[in-house]
Order: C-alpha cells, then sequence, then structure tokens
C-alpha cells in the first residue's frame, strides 16, 4: 500500500468509514442537502443518555460562578444603569480541566461500546486532554496527534504543555511540524491501529456538549428564577457553540447566543513563518471563520458542529483584551484560569456594558491553567517571537506584529462579524461544492444551514449571479 | 550509548518537502514535514542513530534517536510587569485607592 500524501488521502473515505462506524451516506440526498436532526438523533444520544454517561465519568455538573467584582468594573465603565451581571461556568472543574471533557466522554463512550481497542484524535487544543482522561477512565489505549512545533522546532508553550497533560493522563503523543497533513498523519495512525476516530466533530462528540447548554438553563432557574438572557461562547470548529445552543434548546431557554473568536486575521494558519507569531492557538478567527462557512472541511464527511445554525451574534475581541481580562480574573475574583477560555469572557465584558444592570450574561466556560499555558508565559513567548506587547487601545493591534493590553478596561470593545455575509459565503460555498442547480430540499436547507429564510438564500444566489 | 528498554525520543521526517500537500503556503512548503515521538528503544544505540522504539500503545516507529528519559522545560515565562500593572488598575477602578 502506497504511504504518499495523495495516495492516503484518497483513501480517507474507507479509513473514516471503519474508524467511526457511520455511514454518512445515509443521511445525504445526494445533493447539497442532508438530514442533519436524523443523523443526530440516529447516531448520537438522548439528552438523558449523556448526563448518565458523564456522571460516570465525572464529568459536568459544573458550577456557575456570579463575577460580581468584575460585573462592578464593568458598570464602571458603561453608562449609568448599564452593565449586566456577568456569569461564568466553571468547566476547568471538569477531570482534564475543561469542557472538552464532555466531547470526549461521550467518544470514548461510545468507542468502548463498539470494541475498540483504542481512540485516536487529531487535536493540539484542550481536547487531547479530555480524550486521554477519558481514555484512562476506560482502559482503552489512546493516541493524540498534535502541530506543535514549527521548523526551527520552537514549540508553542501552551501546546507543549497539552502534551505533558496527555502523557501524564497515559496517551502517546504524537508531535507534528507546522501543516494541514496532520490529518495525512492522522489517517495512517487509523489505519495502522484500528483504533476509533475521536474526532471533535462526530454527532456524539457534539451531543456530548448539549448537556453543557441544559445545565446552564436548569441552574439558572434554580438560582435565578429565569433564563440567562445572553449566553456567549468561544468559537473555533463550532462544536461548542452547536452542542451548547442545542442544550439551551433541549431546555426550552430563548437566550441569545453569541459567538466570540480571538481576531487572528491576516495570519494564515498553515504558515510556518507565522505559527508562533500568534498568542492563540484555537478559539480565533483562523477556525472559526472557515468552519462557520464551511463546517464539513472538518475531519469527518459531514460535521456535527454547525455554528451558523445557532448562532445570534458573532463578535471578536483581541489577543490584548484576553489577556488583560486574564489578569481581571486572577485579581478581582481570585480565579486563575487559562486565556484561550477567557476569549468569551473579555467578549462578555464588552457586551455586558450594552445590556441593562438587570439583565445577565454567561460565559459558558473556563480552562486550566499552568506552565506554558498560562498568561505569562504565553506573553513572555510573544515577546522572544518578536512581538511588540505594550499598553495602548487594542483596536491598533496587529495580529502577528504586537498584542495590545488595553490602557484602560473601557478599551476593550467587541467587534461584530457581518454574520449575514457569512451566511451568503456559506450558501455559496455549498452550492458551487455540489457544481448543480440547488433543488427545492437544498434550498430549505441552506435556509436552516443559516438560521434564514428561503429568500434570504435566494437573494443571495441572485447576487451571486450578478457577480458574474 | 542509550541502552535497550529505555524510555527515548526520536525524530523523524515524514513528508520531504517536494511531497507536501498541495495546498500549504510557500513558507511551509520548503520545509519537510517533521515528527517526535517517545517509545521503549528497541536496540543499544547512540543519539543520531536510526532505532526503532515501541510506544505506550503498543506502535512501533523509527526514527533518528535523540536522547533517553525525555522532560519538559515549559514553564511561566519571564516576569511581564505590564501584568503587575493591570492587576493595580482594576483594583483601583473597582475598590478605589489603595485597594480600600
Amino acid at each position: 500500500m502506497k504511504n504518499d500524501y495523495a495516495s492516503v488521502m484518497a483513501r480517507k473515505g474507507e479509513i473514516m468509514k471503519k474508524a467511526i462506524g457511520i455511514d454518512f451516506s445515509a443521511f445525504e440526498s445526494g445533493s447539497i442537502a442532508f438530514d442533519y436532526e436524523r443523523m443526530m438523533k440516529e447516531t448520537g444520544y438522548t439528552l438523558a443518555e449523556m448526563q448518565s454517561i458523564q456522571r460516570q465519568v465525572h464529568v459536568g455538573d459544573t458550577p456557575i460562578l456570579e463575577l460580581r467584582n468584575l460585573t462592578a468594573l464593568a458598570r464602571k465603565c458603561a453608562k449609568p444603569g448599564y452593565g449586566a451581571r456577568i456569569f461564568i461556568k466553571d468547566e476547568a472543574a471538569n477531570p482534564s480541566g475543561s469542557f472538552k471533557a464532555r466531547r470526549a466522554a461521550n467518544s470514548v463512550y461510545h468507542a468502548k461500546r463498539l470494541g475498540f481497542p483504542g481512540v485516536v484524535t487529531a487535536t493540539s487544543g484542550n481536547y487531547g486532554a479530555g480524550v486521554a482522561s477519558q481514555a484512562a477512565m476506560a482502559g482503552l489505549k489512546c493516541i493524540v496527534v498534535q502541530e506543535c512545533y514549527d521548523s526551527r522546532g520552537v514549540g508553542q508553550p501552551e501546546i507543549i504543555e497539552k502534551a505533558r497533560k496527555c502523557e501524564a493522563l497515559g496517551a502517546e503523543v504524537v508531535q507534528l511540524s507546522v501543516g494541514p497533513e496532520l490529518f495525512y498523519k492522522f489517517l495512517l495512525l487509523l489505519e495502522e491501529t484500528g483504533f476509533f476516530n475521536a474526532s471533535l466533530y462526530t454527532p456524539f462528540g457534539i451531543a456530548g456538549v448539549e448537556t453543557l447548554g441544559y445545565e446552564i438553563a436548569m441552574q439558572f432557574r434554580e438560582r435565578l428564577g429565569k433564563d440567562p438572557d445572553v449566553v456567549i461562547c468561544t468559537n473555533a470548529g463550532g462544536g461548542n457553540l452547536t452542542g451548547t445552543a442545542r442544550g439551551l434548546k433541549k431546555a426550552g431557554a430563548e437566550s441569545l447566543v453569541v459567538g466570540a473568536s480571538v481576531d487572528l486575521s491576516g495570519l494564515h494558519m498553515a504558515s510556518d513563518d507565522q505559527f508562533n507569531r500568534k498568542s492563540f492557538t484555537t478559539g480565533h478567527t483562523g477556525f472559526g471563520v472557515p468552519f462557520a462557512v464551511w463546517p464539513d472541511r472538518s475531519d469527518v464527511p459531514r460535521s456535527a458542529a454547525r455554528p451558523l445554525r445557532y448562532m445570534d451574534r458573532y463578535v471578536t475581541i483581541t489577543q490584548g483584551d484576553v489577556f488583560y481580562i486574564t489578569e481581571a480574573l486572577a485579581s478581582l475574583e481570585g480565579l486563575e484560569k487559562g486565556p484561550a477560555g477567557n476569549t468569551s469572557l473579555a467578549a462578555a465584558f464588552a457586551i455586558a456594558r450594552e445590556m441593562p444592570e438587570d439583565q445577565t450574561i454567561v460565559v459558558q466556560e473556563t480552562e486550566y491553567t499552568g506552565a506554558g499555558k498560562h498568561h505569562q508565559p504565553q506573553l513572555t513567548f510573544a515577546r522572544q517571537n518578536g512581538i511588540e506587547v505594550r499598553f495602548g487601545d487594542p483596536a491598533e493591534e496587529v495580529p502577528g506584529r504586537n498584542i495590545i493590553l488595553p490602557s484602560h478596561p473601557s478599551l476593550i470593545r467587541a467587534k461584530d462579524v457581518d454574520l449575514d455575509k457569512l451566511r451568503r459565503s456559506l450558501i455559496r460555498t455549498a452550492v458551487q461544492a455540489c457544481k448543480g442547480v440547488p433543488t427545492e430540499e437544498d434550498m430549505a436547507f441552506l435556509a436552516e444551514e443559516t438560521k434564514t429564510c428561503r429568500e434570504f438564500v435566494e437573494k443571495a444566489l441572485q447576487e451571486k449571479e450578478e457577480e458574474r | 550509548m542509550v541502552k535497550k528498554g529505555q524510555w527515548v525520543q526520536i525524530h523523524k521526517v515524514i513528508l520531504k518537502p517536494g511531497e507536501r500537500a498541495p495546498q500549504v503556503p510557500e513558507d511551509t512548503a520548503k520545509v519537510p514535514l517533521e515528527m517526535w515521538c517517545k517509545g521503549y528503544l528497541q536496540q543499544d544505540g547512540e543519539p543520531g542513530q536510526e532505532v526503532e522504539i515501541v510506544t505506550v500503545t503498543g506502535r512501533r516507529e523509527t526514527g533518528t534517536l535523540l536522547g533517553e528519559n525525555p522532560c519538559y522545560r515549559h514553564d511561566y515565562g519571564e516576569f511581564v510587569p505590564e501584568l503587575l500593572e493591570i492587576s493595580r488598575q482594576v483594583r483601583e477602578l473597582t475598590f478605589g485607592g489603595d485597594g480600600k
């Protein structure tokens, strides 16, 4: 069997089918549309099943903390009567230190149920530790494939810490240099070991996050007698937002769902030169935007993470803003948490100031921190890689060149991403990829995919015609 | 000399510059795709030699021997004075001067 890049990629479908155990073609229409809800229903788990699976492995039921001092600070930076109450769901309390334990719990449970001897996952993020932790409990073998070093052999400290954690939890860590061929090595490992593909994007992985949204609604009702007005999710591949929003819906909550990503515009995610010029390895626009407009770029044929179906608003925040808020969280609330998870907290700090005092906003995750992951090593690493770090107006931050820490917290602003533009982009990309004329079913599907209506889809396609 | 059975780290080029994915940017296309992994050394060897290892999941990999007992040295970085400044600023804004 040939193992060059093209030959391995050509075997992708066959390798995937064996390694996930889902025949995705059963949900396909043959053109653009596929039956997303049926896929989630037939291959996922019910909410009650997931709660029971997760409780068995100490996942979920994490506390919600009200950040009273951070709220007080936000009010000092808002007009009178404004500054919503800010809450966080302390997902760092999960066994592996992040909400990713929820996705991992279901994937590993499913792998074990199907009789796989082990699991493989391709991630440089907290999901690796989540899978390693769950595999340890289940007695399954675990391989985590990471993109870690640039061609100088310099590793991102946050990713190195994640490698350490995965190994500490018994996993084998395969570290790679920069490039999308991580997926190539991942396929080879699946083929070689016959292990389960513990992808972030399978129906069971995403369904695992539904418990998070559901818990938020239930905890809020118990504590405040109402649902949160806004729930904000750090957005990268879209699974966090999708799962949380689905869970909120299952609880009957009508909270506004906001996505937040760190603005890394201008940096190429597969660039060796630029790899170590960014201080965030996930939760940024480099994943957030492409995965929103084309969810099926992931490591499964049909991704269960489809954020544009659920997103009411999408904002970006700067690296400097997130570092500032991370320090504020430690100084005002006595909570040391990893910076990446604070992306949505920084955005919440800005959005809370637009909302009246009696409203509430929930940041739906925190993540563990430690050597390499903490904001101090991150800023040190940035300086070592030639990034200027200084105080000023974060609006002037240029990703890859500088990190501007706000000289005053009132300068922390959430910048709106034009959601309609992303929606149009999804519609056009889908139609282009299918190459035929969209059917009635396709049009309805695209409206669902973008949380819009048939008229919106028609207009987007008309505009495309006119551009030609 | 590293003894057979020792816990070691190896390095391997898995795609040479000409073999990389067609979509990678120019700077990435110029360099190889490299891999680092760890396992039990299968025969005595010197650093720099081609060796075989067996990983914790029981996989066999070959590559250049880097060394034995690899460890982590990532840390909390250098002191970043700006963080102290932020800490002081948010306390003052929230609780008033002198941290009252």
